[in-house]
């Protein structure tokens, strides 16, 4: 078991015929996952790293029975994609853009809360079920089947906090990158919910960082419905007020978001926060 | 990127806000020509993109043309928070019976913008949040069905505007809303919102956020980013792609990722150190990147090590390590470097820095170590 992909996940790449969707879906198939169809408008027809490409996302889960999607599209057209996904169907959306407006998220989530799709992202890395589907853009090789559940606002932290998990013998059940714009598809709660459902998971790392109050909203959850441990990391903790700290959404503002209250919302209710990402397998190492 | 107040309330006027007459001076001459124009009391008004002009002496009421002449002559030129005054606004002042807030801002727990409005204008609205909370109204909008008349009553009776004016009221904030919206901003805001001694309601101060991600459908709003915004190095950054916040520290950080960034800054203050910057080179950067990165991180004279903390995924270390020391080619420096480089061509990428005499590291906490122990020992004398 595992959360939102697996073997049976039948992948489709929107955009699949641009530069970093052609590189990432020769990178996906390499690690097996289960790629059966690409879209690009006005490509239909053609062929990628053995994947057939369509024109729109309708005819290829028509041809295909894809059930998962995930989209190297620019961020101009990005929040349409995403929506002719939800319309043909597709229940996982994952959108690696970033730089999608703000208020174009807000539609799109808004229109979502009325379908069955859940949206991953944008501004993120994907999910990675390791040894069944890698959906995303993270180096394959550093993970590693096993028991530990991951969710993260950041891309190459959660890599580099993966990597030191496999190096402690700590196996992950899925990883997931939620994005760090401010406004997502999913959020914490919303994994950590499927985490305690999911049987192979036994535990879970949460890393977190500053900006907005879905850390602790997450901490809240924790406390009334997590029966598994969680340990969390949150960065940013020399961040000053007002600055962009690369992710739209990284920002203190109006002396909200800082890394000190969501720190202290996870320990107020027992979670434990590494004091920094390798300290997060030693953590976790613990209690395994 | 953020707007000037003259630039915001000119946009909240073609919406239907009303604003004071007035208009923009470089010079006090000018502000002299345009309060003989007005013909009445102005306010001259530093236009700074930071908060806080009125406490700096920024912003003065003048009775005659030669007052705002002499006014505009003390403002132009004012360092204000670290900024220069370049540019004054003239408006007529308002004869102010009460002062209301008016806003919106993106919520980002409740995924929508909300509007807030509040009795207690003139002041930050973070500042009545903290101390009165209750005297704040809020409204989430719908994005389908944007500001409806209703919710903008429930605004204003909800903060006991008199109700004569609540017609106007709504008016002004469904202009708001659109104004808000058809910029894609990120915050808007009349701060404050001041009902007349005449009974009138007139947007006397204002001031706009825009989201970034949204300038490539906005071309006109793009034009009037005030390079004062941004350091040139913050500028320099944005030309190359990379994204770079300067900090007081000594330990200059080049990362790949944000959150691996931040998660290196902080590291280096758990083991005694300060970082100088934040510095993200972005996913799959080349060695010119890295080299202009690194040109950036060194034209800070408060640095005195470099860590280097590349987690390859799409970023090949080589390539990196190659952008280094192209870097140093072309700028010579004493600054110590310490490198950690994981994943991607990894032993490749550190063969090339051995060459180059670097300290490396093999991990993030042993990498932090040693720049902190670097930056020490490479102090000048005499300075602790």
């Amino acid at each position: 078991m595992s959360i939102l992909v697996n073997k049976e996940t039948r992948l489709l790449v929107q955009g699949i015929t641009g530069r970093e969707g052609e590189f990432h879906t020769r990178q996906m198939v390499e690690y097996g996952t289960n790629v059966v169809a690409g879209v690009t408008p006005g490509k239909g027809g053609g062929w990628v790293a053995g994947v057939p490409v369509f024109d729109t996302v309708r005819e290829a889960v028509e041809a295909t029975e894809a059930n998962a999607s995930i989209l190297y599209v620019p961020a101009r057209f990005a929040p349409d994609a995403i929506l002719e996904a939800a319309d043909a169907g597709i229940r996982v959306v994952v959108c690696i853009t970033e730089g999608i407006p703000v208020l174009d998220m807000i539609k799109v989530r808004a229109h979502l809360e009325r379908t069955a799709t859940r949206l991953i992202g944008p501004n993120c890395p994907g999910v990675i079920t390791p040894g069944e589907a890698k959906v995303g853009i993270m180096p394959g090789h550093i993970h590693t089947p096993g028991p530990i559940g991951v969710v993260s606002r950041s891309g190459t932290l959660t890599y580099e906090v993966v990597y030191a998990l496999t190096a402690h013998g700590l196996g992950q059940s899925t990883a997931i990158g939620i994005g760090g714009d401010p406004i997502v598809g999913t959020d914490f709660i919303d994994i950590l919910k499927l985490f305690e459902e999911d049987p192979q998971t036994e535990q879970v790392v949460l890393i977190g960082e500053i900006g907005g109050t879905d850390e602790q909203r997450a901490a809240e959850f924790i406390a009334r419905y997590m029966t598994k441990p969680v340990t969390a990391f949150i960065a940013g903790q020399t961040a000053p007020p007002g600055k962009r700290m690369g992710h739209a959404g990284a920002i203190i503002e109006g002396g909200e978001g800082t890394a000190a209250e969501k720190i202290a919302a996870f320990e107020a209710v027992g979670v434990r926060v590494a004091s920094h990402p390798e300290q997060i397998a030693d953590l976790v190492a613990q209690l395994a | 990127m953020k707007l000037h107040e003259y630039q915001s309330k000119r946009i909240f006027a073609r919406y239907g806000v009303p604003i004071p007459q007035g208009d923009v001076a470089i010079t006090p001459e000018q502000a002299r020509q345009i309060a003989a124009r007005l013909d009445r009391r102005v306010v001259v008004k530093a236009q700074v993109l930071v908060g806080g002009r009125g406490k700096a002496g920024g912003i003065r009421l003048a009775h005659n043309p030669d007052e705002a002449e002499r006014m505009a002559d003390q403002i132009l030129g004012m360092n204000i928070k670290g900024l220069t005054v370049k540019k004054v606004l003239v408006d007529e002042a308002a004869a102010i019976d009460t002062e209301i807030y008016l806003g919106i801002v993106i919520d980002r727990a409740r995924r929508r913008a909300v509007m807030m409005a509040s009795a207690e204008g003139g002041v930050e609205i973070e500042e009545v949040a903290r101390v009165t909370p209750e005297r704040i109204v809020k409204i989430a909008i719908d994005p389908f069905l944007g500001l409806q008349a209703y919710q903008g009553r429930e605004l204003a009776f909800g903060i006991g505007l008199r109700k004569e004016l609540v017609g106007d009221f709504v008016q002004i904030a469904q202009g708001l809303y659109t104004a808000f919206v058809e910029c894609d901003a990120s915050l808007a805001e009349i701060n404050p919102l001041v009902v007349t001694d005449e009974g009138r309601l007139l947007a006397v101060d204002g001031k706009i956020l825009l989201d970034d991600n949204a300038l490539f459908r906005h071309f006109e709003l793009a034009e009037m980013r005030d390079a004062d915004e941004e350091t040139p190095e913050e500028q320099e950054a944005r030309r190359h792609g990379l994204s770079y916040v300067k900090l007081d520290g000594e330990i200059g950080c080049m990362v790949n990722g944000a959150g691996l960034a931040m998660a290196t800054m902080d590291i280096t203050r758990l083991y005694g150190g300060a970082p100088a910057n934040f510095l993200d080179i972005g996913g799959g950067a080349q060695a010119d990147k890295v080299a202009a990165a690194l040109r950036i991180i060194l034209s800070d004279p408060n640095v005195r090590a470099v860590l280097f903390n590349i987690f390859g995924g799409i970023t090949r270390c080589d390539e990196v390590a190659r952008g280094i020391l192209t870097a140093l080619k072309e700028v010579p420096t004493q600054v110590p470097m310490v490198a950690r480089l994981v994943g991607t061509h990894e032993e490749e990428g550190r063969r090339i820095l051995a060459e180059a005499q670097m300290i490396t590291a093999a991990t993030l906490a042993e990498a932090a170590q040693k720049a902190v122990a670097a930056a020490r020992a490479n102090r000048p004398t005499g300075r602790e």
